[in-house]
């Protein structure tokens, strides 16, 4: 078994919480010298930096959404003056104000070896090729799996995402051994294959991380068998760090957490309540090391469990599983996030009088779809079907430009729509991988 | 001179027709004519009926999207050449002619026309200065 830096990764629980106690006491008192939204939120709760000695301190500080990201937009909650700060990246999601994040040279350094041991996990060694299919961008995914390939000595092929028969062209003629990218762009690629006239025996392809959004293991099928390779889950969001921060090993059996460098808690989403070890609710992070935005009990919004066995790998770092859906309402639509609240507004500016709607999400043929459904109405309606297609039409774009993902426009007749004596259903999610939080 | 026409929003989908044709046969309405444009997801349904208020508010009150648009209707005679006539009269006045339909005409030897124009009016005027013999909604079909 090999390990990028055994001594962390395999080291006893009592070290991993030593070394987190200890950083986590640096950062909080950094935090509340540096970020003044940081400051005014613990002086709130009461706490001081000084009251913040170890984990077992953690619960006492307060949480950070996304929504703390975008009050400060862009830059309010970093921790370095900006000159400090060698790059930027943004949030995928369209929700109005993009989320911004910055980083050190030494965050850039981290997150690549965090990169570096997410390959390492997965049989990487410097004699791969790393086949980086993610965007390159304000987008984490690509220059973040970039800079891990680099520092574990490998071969990057900075591909980036599209052209898909040059992306079949280049694993056979590079010699790609490794791939990064959504799982959907590989299902899509292997669709391709059996067009273009493409073999798995023409690549030399033998692992794969995949991630950036919800797959099931039925797709890891499909995509271990149609390129012949093991497929592993990858995590990681902008606002703790990018791809990997966490990452499956050979066990395929959860993945395993950077805890040096990010403190994983669960949570009730309700009550806000730390839940016991294996008990499922939402993950929260700490960065504990991070210079230019260290976020302190961050809510990803994301269903998961954590699992503190031992793995069979050999590795101590607490493992999550396969995140289970999210507490919000984002739906994450072919790796893009999508508030149903922004298309609801891109709606109303079209129609005000729009208001009965159902938004259905599914997977059709690997690629999820997204139609809203709108009643007619009699005011709406002329007698051709001129006036309704132009009505659909605008509606379709102004969402379209809302979200960023294309939507499908249908129309009902009137009152086909369940009507709800609470909050309405505005959401109806047919996919194996529901984005809704439901309790046990 | 015009005529009252009712149009339906109906989804395109199996049951959907019969729903609305249920209605109306419930309210005893005797539809004179009929057409269906249809698109992938959805159909409108027109129709001429022997009572426009009854049906129309049978209809909404059973929660139909309906509503009602004046049409011209007109009489030709059943020969070769007879529509192409009429029609190239109005294209000629730079009508637009939106949708057409033919009614199964009662009286052998005609051939009853529906149209709905962007110029209605307009298109009145054309015919009738044409000498194309209007019909008007109790004369359709009878």
């Amino acid at each position: 078994m090999n390990y990028w830096n055994k001594d962390i990764e395999c080291a006893p629980r009592s070290e991993i919480e030593a070394l987190q106690s200890y950083r986590l006491a640096n950062t909080v008192r950094r935090v509340y010298e540096n970020v003044a939204p940081y400051r005014k939120k613990m002086d709130e709760a009461g706490v001081r930096p000084e009251d913040i000695k170890s984990v077992a301190d953690l619960g006492k500080l307060p949480f950070t959404t996304k929504q703390d990201l975008r009050n400060n937009y862009p830059y309010g909650m970093f921790a370095v003056p900006t000159g400090d700060v060698v790059r930027i990246h943004a949030s995928s999601g369209t929700t109005g104000k993009q989320t911004v994040v910055g980083y050190t040279a030494k965050d850039i350094d981290i997150w690549a070896e965090c990169a570096a041991r997410a390959l390492v996990n997965i049989g990487g060694t410097k004699d791969d090729f790393v086949h980086v299919s993610y965007g390159y961008g304000l987008f984490t995914g690509g220059l973040g799996m970039h800079y891990g390939a680099e520092k574990l000595g490998a071969t990057a092929i900075p591909a980036s995402a599209g052209n898909s028969m040059r992306q079949l062209e280049m694993f056979r003629d590079f010699g790609s051994t490794i791939v990064c990218m959504t799982p959907s762009y590989a299902i899509s690629l292997i669709e391709m294959m059996e067009e273009k006239g493409f073999k798995k025996e023409d690549f030399k392809l033998k692992a794969g991380l995949f991630g950036a959004e919800p797959w099931t293991e039925e797709m890891r099928r499909q995509i271990e068998e149609g390129l012949g390779i093991k497929a592993y889950d990858i995590y990681g969001l902008s606002e703790i760090m990018g791809p990997s921060v966490s990452c499956e090993c050979v066990c395929q059996s959860g993945m395993h957490i950077c805890e040096d460098h990010f403190i994983a808690e669960v949570i009730d989403p309700d009550t806000l309540e730390v839940l016991p070890a294996g008990s499922q609710g939402e993950l929260v992070f700490t960065c504990i090391t991070k210079e230019a935005l260290p976020l302190i009990r961050y809510r990803t919004r994301d269903i998961a469990t954590l699992v503190y066995d031992k793995c069979d790998c050999g590795r101590t770092l607490v493992r999550m599983l396969k995140p289970q859906g999210r507490t919000d309402d984002m739906l994450i639509i072919r790796g893009v996030n999508v508030f149903p609240s922004q298309i609801e507004s891109a709606l109303l500016s079209v129609d005000e009088k729009a208001t009965n709607y159902l938004l259905v999400v599914d997977r059709v043929n690997n690629l999820d779809t997204l139609e809203i459904q709108l009643e007619t109405r009699p005011d709406m309606f002329g007698d051709n079907v001129k006036t309704l297609e132009s009505y659909t039409k605008k509606v379709k774009a102004a969402i379209d430009s809302a979200i960023g993902v294309g939507i499908n426009v249908k129309l009902l007749e009137p009152k086909t729509l369940a009507r709800s004596m609470g909050k309405a259903v505005r959401v109806q999610d047919n996919r194996a991988i529901k984005n809704k939080f439901e309790k046990k | 001179m015009l005529i009252d026409q009712i149009s339906v929003f109906v989804e395109n989908k199996a049951g959907r027709l019969a729903a609305v044709m249920e209605i109306l046969n419930k309210n005893g309405i005797d539809i004179r004519a009929m057409t269906v444009a249809d698109t992938a997801d959805f159909g409108i349904l027109r129709i001429i009926v022997n009572d426009t208020e009854k049906a129309i508010a049978a209809l909404q009150a059973d929660g139909c999207t309906a509503a009602v648009t004046k049409v011209i209707a007109f009489t030709i005679p059943d020969v070769s050449g007879a529509l192409y006539n009429v029609i190239g009269k109005i294209n000629d006045c730079g009508i637009n002619i939106e949708y057409l339909y033919s009614v199964m005409g009662k009286t052998a030897g005609r051939a009853d026309i529906v149209i709905r124009t962007n110029d209605t009016e307009k298109a009145v005027k054309v015919l009738t200065d044409n000498g194309v013999e209007l019909i008007c909604g109790k004369d359709l079909c009878r």
